[in-house]
């Protein structure tokens, strides 16, 4: 049975139907949760999408980790549930405290929409199971405030458990150490600022984002297993 | 007892403050010259109902620490003002005195 993937619909998101694609295309079966629910359901897994969550009110995800949904999704999260946050949705899991730090504004001010390249610096994630570290994969951002920082202590952790998923290889926004993406202690929980949905399709200029969505089909399955 | 909020974020020292940085650059070029360390803000005004100005001040700095500030990079000032019976705050006649006003390092 395919792997079910919730991919939570907060007011003002707009990359839902894109991750449901991709999910598909990775040979998954992605459903769409509603932010107002307080149950995610059978899901194997979460995907918190880009867009605009509340309109970006008060700072991006600021707002959206009050939904109803986000107490389940913590709690699927603590126990070991794949969560991953795109864009938009790893503010959230900033925001909510599921992953350290915090994204700022892109230095220059520059709203970045454009395909950027990645290095893949940990496997074993939800998103990078069995992705070797050191390999480059070509997927588009789309932000304004991608610009991760953390202070350092936080910084250290990071880099010393290994957390650092992503790196850029050209940093487009001032991201601090050029992260990203990164990941939960338990490497459950990943956030990344690019797209891999919209690198999933040759039409769309890339398929290099189908390895890591195959990868949260595979941590999703290791938990319906 | 009804009371003025105020309350102002900014970054912390020592965050990099890209708004700050672009307005700095772009006031010489209107002709303001001189201007260092432009930190860019918000600011939050609103009432209050609390029983007394230190449980006010309290939930105030509990709003910020939760909600209106994330504390990985803000950091808030938060000034508390009694709202005077039957008007506003800094009336003519000295009506409403600020009550507290303090740093929160949340």
């Amino acid at each position: 049975m395919a792997a079910r993937v919730g991919v939570v619909v907060f007011p003002g998101s707009n990359c839902e139907h894109d991750v449901v694609e991709g999910v598909g295309a990775a040979g998954g079966e992605g459903r769409l949760l509603w932010h107002g629910d307080r149950s995610l359901g059978d899901v194997d897994a979460v995907v918190l999408p880009g867009g605009f969550a509340h309109g970006d009110y008060l700072r991006p995800g600021a707002i959206a980790r009050f939904s109803p949904i986000m107490e389940a999704i913590v709690a699927f999260a603590e126990a070991g549930g794949p969560v991953v946050g795109i864009c938009n949705g790893f503010q959230v899991l900033t925001e909510s405290g599921l992953l350290p730090g915090a994204l700022q504004r892109n230095a220059g001010l520059k709203f970045l929409c454009r395909p950027t390249t990645v290095r893949v610096e940990a496997s074993g994630t939800a998103l990078t199971r069995d992705v070797a570290p050191g390999t480059t994969l070509r997927i588009p951002i789309n932000h304004f405030s991608g610009n991760y920082t953390c202070d350092e202590a936080t910084l250290a952790e990071l880099r010393a458990d290994e957390r650092i998923v992503f790196r850029y290889v050209d940093n487009p926004n001032g991201s601090t150490d050029s992260i990203a993406g990164i990941c939960s202690a338990g490497r459950n929980v990943v956030g990344l600022m690019p797209h891999p949905e919209r690198a999933s399709h040759a039409l769309l200029g890339s398929t290099d984002g189908l390895v890591l969505l195959r990868s949260l089909l595979v941590a999703a399955g290791a938990l319906a297993a | 007892m009804r009371f003025s909020v105020l309350v102002e974020t900014r970054l912390h020292d020592g965050i990099a403050d890209p708004e700050g940085a672009t307005i700095e650059r772009s006031l010489p070029a209107l002709g303001f010259e001189g201007v260092s360390g432009v930190r860019v803000g918000k600011c939050f005004r609103f009432a209050l109902d609390a029983p007394d100005a230190e449980r006010a001040e309290a939930e105030v700095r509990d709003m910020c620490a939760r909600f209106l500030t994330n504390p990985v990079i803000e950091s808030a000032t938060v000034t508390v003002e009694q709202v005077a019976e039957g008007g506003a705050t800094g009336t003519a006649n000295g009506a409403g005195q600020p009550v507290g006003t303090g740093e929160e390092q949340a």
